[in-house]
């Protein structure tokens, strides 16, 4: 789709609420549902929000296709790659891909498009708060899954990439789209503090990251022999699972940790890219956001 | 009747405890026992019975082998080596069996058909129980008489190759031996490797008397890819390859010393189609049993087909083999054909002499044991062999004798039939019906909760039970009827024992009626609701409450921790479920305050603007959802102006900061005890406490913690108590300075160790003081029911007494877990549950998540193995049952009794009226949501291979912990009435 034409549609916006305020106000008044007494606006409406989720729907499934290709991209120029086996490769490689794309989609679609200033040291700025935004969101997450659990000591290679993959997950979207604004951020995630479509699925493909995160540590106390908890590389058939190994001093046991929450919060990314634009179209009557 | 919400959840828990209990009984039937135990080696072998003559055989008789080599393959289904894969794959054996001296045998295995148990059963000869595990607490040793423990007292060499659990089933039992783990289950030659390799050089000595082989490889097999793999074949191949060793080394050996020996191959049990074990199905419970020696003399054509016995048997005919005392536990009979070679009177000596052990087995067991037909068989077969002696002895040789000994061998054979039924019946199965009548309890009980959930929280904390409408209603009588009816038709009708049966007529009768009673009331609590529902409907202005993020974390990990409990690893690894709960809960409250904390100021002109723009704004609905809002805010609005804002800046840091602080101390606590099984051997601050060196370490630690302690319960104690506390606190390191768990810095070198019972009764006395004093406030304040501070202080005084009890029973580096406890309910009592006035409901829960996971973070886990005895013996000259059982389940369970406790102080000092209520009703809810829920699970997962090893530990620990609500419940309704009192 045409970026100038989402461009245009939202400029159109302003004017039109204003246009359309008194007629609103009638019928807020009267409470009488909208549709039947003034097709025209309602239709005007609908296809504005038509074409609000069209590019949501788009721009979701680059996202997810990205992920799907920093699983099958890496295994032409790495040997020997797979997710579960060289994990820390893949969760650098896929927190790269789905960092990229989502730049990439915020500099060619710009769905808040509220650059009032665009000197360029006022973009420099920001793109480096940014950044500090995106490690500390990287520490903080870190901090949290030692308080979870996770090996202080050992190991901090590996949680940090879990911090890291969760940060792009969650941190990398709401600072395209919200810019380095605390205050904002708050507003997105309380309740009732929505005020657009995008900051929906923000919200949403956020939460269920978290969720998916959350999930995905349950199959950890599992003792099964299964390949996404245990990494189990055939020729040590012998580690049936962690216990087994250090009590064995068989070092050359595959390291597991974060894996099946990674696996958890990549699920829960891709379930809610796949479910927010779906879900706002199926509310689409009763979402109204407040503008600005 | 009206009750408050209180009193009744307190009837309804201990309704529960009724139910689990009968539950309990029938799950872990009790089991045959002799009362003699393993030291009555003074005890004589019972003597030839003889009429009138005096027989001069009063010895054992003397070995029949010189040399026993026990070959035990596990999982050897009877079918691999009698069936068509024997034939194919085990030529030698299929030989022995079918022309070779040797007595073949299909021997049926008791359930549960799990390797430990088996090994049990056949060197007792009895059919364990888990409630075995339970009673010989931390030692896996088996202490019950056993064929091992007595070939090892007449002196008899033994070696074992093989499975690990024999070395901790008969530590010090064997002159050599080398354990192998079965934990690899996917390796199945190492694990035989590891056996076979000691063969060829042990055959070759002569050094010993018994050798006993456990090959775990074709289990193994069965586990990772069934019985139909065409690894079976190799693995049985390999097997015979061993045997057909194992045989011509010991015939060669034979030629020279002209005594016979004996092989025995059996199978501990069998392997289902789908290659696991622990049910009850044919193929598992099945195995091969093949006895092998030259003594089996045999003439050609003399086929022999194998005969169905039990596996207990082999107890017996090993015992006998060997020329050792039958073991007294042993409910089996001896596999006769194994002495059809002897003389006749020894055949009836080796008889008699098991006769005479069933039948003592049976009189302790049985109190109408006299009108048992096996024993009175035995009786008469015990005259009748005293004629045949007396014939014997007067040296008459004609057919009379042959034909009187026949008939005695045939007497004796019957008898031993009868009496190992009659003993084998008493045990070894799951008593439905009992496990039956106490879920149907459990259940009922449950379903009135929750039915009753509605009107127990409402405002006034009270319902109507409708108690007596059911006892004149006819559906009452029916089920009464019913049930009664059913009663009799089962008790009738079973073959084997059941402990409900058992019970007198008016017991059961009792029994009965309380069921039906429940039943009615459930009933009718049903039909309210629907009236209720129906009106509710026709009343739409009935606003819908939203829950919040907080409730609905609590209601998914409730339900997700009950559904975890499905699964075995989960169980295991229980800990990790609850202090991922915990930390869960912490976000949840962080976010909560940060969301009331930041968020207040802009969400009001918001909320304002939204109903300004409603105008504006496109959509009606909006003005919907504003007024929703409206709508639902008011009990937070209400509350809001109180709380957060009115704090000052320190105070609002403290709020912001305290779910972190609270989150970092339970990350050191997780450090402080690893448990569970999968991480239980990860290096632990415990345990690097209470190694020898670093004794300075852990006494500093233990005073800092007691003195911590100290300050954080002493600021509402009264004047009296705080003093109390702080000697009791000084009796509590002088106590683990006296038994040598803690240095005074004064003495360098270590002192004689005592039991440091003066210490101990020292602060047993302040403990008692404290609570005395704190019963005394509760008391006064009852009586003139005027200050209100007193009962307060009565309260966190009571609290406090339990917390020196925890503290003197609490090994030393445990102590910062009380410390973490008492701080942690400190911070969330000022800063989060006051400023965020939760309601009762969820700070009942929050108290109940803590507690478990405190119960956790003490170092407890699902497994016997992990409870503290020792702490039954503080104060404690000798062993005393009583007070030592009441301490080691305080100590074991202090984490949620000290939570408990906790929430009744918080609640009667912080909140009026119907607080009380609510928290006793949901914590009664909360808690026996798992235990029925576990009941349900486990008599499910009866047959599952870790029946004994996870799921039967964690039924204790629910049923004990039921036990301990219902005592917290009480406790919690004794608290409610003084105060609706006062």
């Amino acid at each position: 789709m045409d970026p100038a034409l989402f461009r245009s549609s939202l400029s159109v916006w302003p004017s039109f609420l204003l246009v359309s305020a008194p007629v609103l106000f009638d019928y807020a008044s009267q409470r009488v549902p909208r549709c039947s007494h003034s097709p025209w606006i309602a239709s005007q409406e609908n296809t504005m929000k038509d074409t609000d989720i069209k590019r949501l729907l788009y721009t979701h499934l680059l996202c997810i296709f990205s992920i799907i290709l920093s699983i099958f991209i890496p295994s032409f120029f790495l040997e020997n790659f797979s997710i579960l086996e060289t994990h820390l490769t893949w969760l650098c490689i896929c927190s790269v891909f789905v960092t990229a794309v989502n730049l990439l989609l915020y500099l060619v679609v710009k769905p808040n498009a509220s650059s009032k200033r665009s000197s360029l040291s006022y973009k420099v700025t920001r793109f480096l708060k940014c950044c500090i935004y995106f490690l500390m969101s990287c520490f903080f997450f870190h901090v949290i899954f030692v308080l979870y659990g996770a090996p202080l000591i050992e190991l901090v290679l590996e949680t940090f990439l879990f911090a890291v993959i969760l940060s792009t997950f969650t941190t990398v979207p709401c600072l395209c789209l919200l810019g380095p604004n605390i205050k904002a951020w708050l507003r997105v995630f309380s309740r009732n503090g929505v005020t657009s479509i995008w900051e929906n699925s923000l919200q949403i493909t956020t939460i269920s990251s978290f969720i998916g995160t959350w999930l995905g540590a349950f199959p950890i106390p599992l003792d099964w022999e299964r390949p996404w908890q245990m990494a189990i590389e055939r020729k040590y058939k012998m580690c049936r699972s962690l216990y087994v190994c250090t009590r064995h001093g068989a070092s050359h046991c595959p390291q597991v940790w974060p894996i099946s929450c990674t696996l958890g919060a990549t699920f829960g990314y891709v379930a809610g890219l796949v479910i927010s634009p779906l879900w706002i179209y199926w509310n689409r009557k009763q979402l109204t956001y407040k503008n600005h | 009747m009206r009750l408050g919400s209180g009193t009744f959840a307190a009837c309804c828990v201990v309704i529960e405890v009724l139910g689990v209990a009968l539950f309990l009984r029938g799950f872990f039937p009790t089991p045959v026992r002799s009362s003699a135990r393993t030291e009555h080696q003074a005890e004589p072998p019972a003597p030839e019975p003889s009429a009138g003559a005096s027989s001069n055989w009063t010895k054992l008789p003397p070995p029949l082998f010189r040399k026993v080599v026990i070959m035990l393959i596990d999982g050897l289904r009877d079918d691999f080596v009698f069936g068509s894969k024997g034939v194919k794959f085990m030529p030698y054996t299929t030989y022995l069996v079918e022309k070779g001296a040797s007595h073949s045998f299909v021997a049926e295995a008791k359930l549960p058909t799990v390797t430990m148990p088996r090994i049990k059963a056949l060197m007792t000869g009895s059919l364990p129980g888990f409630i075995d595990v339970v009673r010989n607490l931390n030692s896996p040793a088996l202490l019950e008489d056993n064929v091992i423990t007595q070939a090892k007292a007449a002196g008899k060499r033994i070696i074992f190759y093989g499975d690990e659990t024999w070395v901790k089933l008969f530590p010090r039992h064997f002159v050599e031996y080398d354990g192998t783990t079965s934990f690899f289950v996917s390796d199945y030659t190492e694990v035989d490797d590891n056996v076979t390799r000691h063969l060829d050089k042990v055959l070759k000595r002569g050094d010993w008397d018994v050798l006993i082989l456990h090959y775990l490889g074709l289990d193994h097999i069965g586990h990772v890819s069934g019985p139909s793999s065409p690894l079976i074949g190799h693995k049985l191949r390999e097997m015979d390859s061993i045997l057909m060793k194992i045989h011509t080394s010991l015939l060669s050996e034979e030629r020279e010393t002209l005594v016979p020996n004996l092989l025995v191959l059996c199978g501990d049990h069998g392997m289902s189609e789908t290659g696991g074990h622990g049910a009850s199905s044919v193929e598992e419970l099945n195995t091969a049993l093949i006895l092998i020696s030259s003594a089996f003399e045999r003439k050609p054509g003399d086929i022999r087909r194998p005969k169905h016995v039990q596996q207990t048997d082999l107890a017996a005919t090993l015992a006998i083999g060997l020329g050792l005392p039958i073991p007294g536990n042993s409910v089996g009979s001896l596999l006769f054909p194994t002495v059809e070679g002897r003389p006749v009177r020894e055949q009836l000596r080796f008889l008699h002499l098991n006769a005479v052990q069933l039948s003592k087995l049976l009189q302790e067991n049985v109190p109408s044991y006299t009108k048992e037909p096996g024993f009175e068989q035995f009786k008469m077969s015990e005259r009748l062999h005293g004629n045949w002696i007396r014939l014997y002895l007067e040296e008459n040789n004609s057919e009379v004798l042959f034909n009187l000994g026949a008939k005695v061998r045939r007497q004796y054979l019957d008898a031993l039939r009868t009496l190992s039924l009659s003993l084998s019946r008493q045990v070894a199965q799951y008593d439905i019906y009992s496990m039956l009548v106490g879920t149907v309890m459990v259940l009922e009980v449950l379903a009135l909760l929750l039915l009753s959930i509605p009107q127990a929280l409402s405002s006034e904390a009270e319902l109507e039970v409708p108690l007596w409408s059911p006892v004149f209603s006819l559906l009452f009588y029916l089920m009464f009827l019913v049930l009664s009816a059913l009663h009799v038709i089962v008790c009738t009708s079973t073959e084997s024992s059941c402990y409900f049966c058992g019970l007198s007529w008016l017991t059961a009768g009792g029994v009965m009626a309380l069921i039906s009673a429940l039943l009615c009331a459930v009933g009718s609590a049903l039909a309210k609701m629907f009236a209720d529902g129906k009106f509710l409907s026709k009343n739409p202005a009935h606003p819908k409450a939203r829950w919040s993020e907080l409730d609905v974390l609590i209601l998914l990990g409730t339900t997700g921790h009950v559904l975890s409990l499905g699964a075995s690893s989960f169980i295991e690894e229980e800990h990790q479920t609850w202090y991922f709960l915990i930390n869960t809960l912490c976000l949840a409250l962080c976010h909560e305050i940060y969301r009331n904390c930041f968020l207040r100021d802009d969400c009001e002109p918001q909320q304002c603007s939204h109903v300004e723009e409603g105008f504006v704004s496109p959509a009606p609905a909006l003005q919907d959802r504003s007024i929703r809002c409206n709508m639902l805010e008011p009990h937070r609005v209400s509350k809001g102006p109180t709380s957060l804002d009115t704090l000052r800046g320190y105070e609002k840091w403290m709020v912001l900061a305290s779910p972190w602080v609270i989150l970092t101390c339970c990350r050191l606590l997780r450090s402080l005890n690893q448990t569970g099984v999968q991480w239980a051997h990860r290096p632990d601050l415990g345990h690097w406490l209470t190694s020898s060196d670093h004794k300075a370490e852990l006494s500093v630690l233990a005073a800092l913690s007691l003195i911590l302690i100290f300050a954080l319960v002493q600021r509402r104690c009264s004047l009296t108590s705080k003093v109390a506390m702080a000697l009791g606190l000084l009796g509590v390191y002088c106590y683990r300075a006296a038994i040598g768990n803690v240095l005074f810095p004064w003495q360098r070198d270590s002192k004689d160790i005592s039991k440091g019972v003066i210490e101990a009764r020292f602060v047993h006395v302040f403990v008692l003081g404290i609570l005395f004093t704190g019963t005394k406030d509760l008391l006064k304040s009852q009586v003139i029911a005027a200050d209100f501070t007193i009962k307060t202080v009565g309260l966190w005084e009571i609290y406090s007494g339990l917390v020196l009890l925890a503290a003197l029973l609490f090994r030393p580096h445990n102590l910062p877990v009380l410390v973490f406890s008492l701080f942690i309910q400190t911070i969330m009592t000022k800063f989060i549950w006051k400023p965020l006035r939760h309601d009762a409901a969820e700070i009942t829960i929050m108290h109940y998540w803590f507690g478990q996971a405190f119960f956790y973070f003490q170092g407890n886990s699902n497994s016997i193995a992990t409870v503290d005895v020792s702490a039954g013996f503080v104060g404690l000259d000798t062993y005393m049952e009583v007070p030592a059982m009441f301490l080691t389940a305080f100590a074991t369970f202090a984490g949620p009794v000290l939570w408990a406790s906790h929430l009744v102080s918080f609640l009667s000092s912080e909140t009026s009226g119907s607080a009380l209520g609510h928290a006793c009703f949901c914590y009664a809810l909360i808690c026996s949501f798992p235990v029925s829920a576990y009941i349900i699970l486990v008599t499910s997962l009866r047959y599952h291979l870790f029946i004994w090893s996870v799921f039967s530990p964690k039924l204790l620990y629910e049923g004990m912990h039921i036990l301990i609500t219902a005592a917290i419940c009480a406790f919690f309704t004794a608290m409610d009435q003084t105060n609706t009192k006062s």
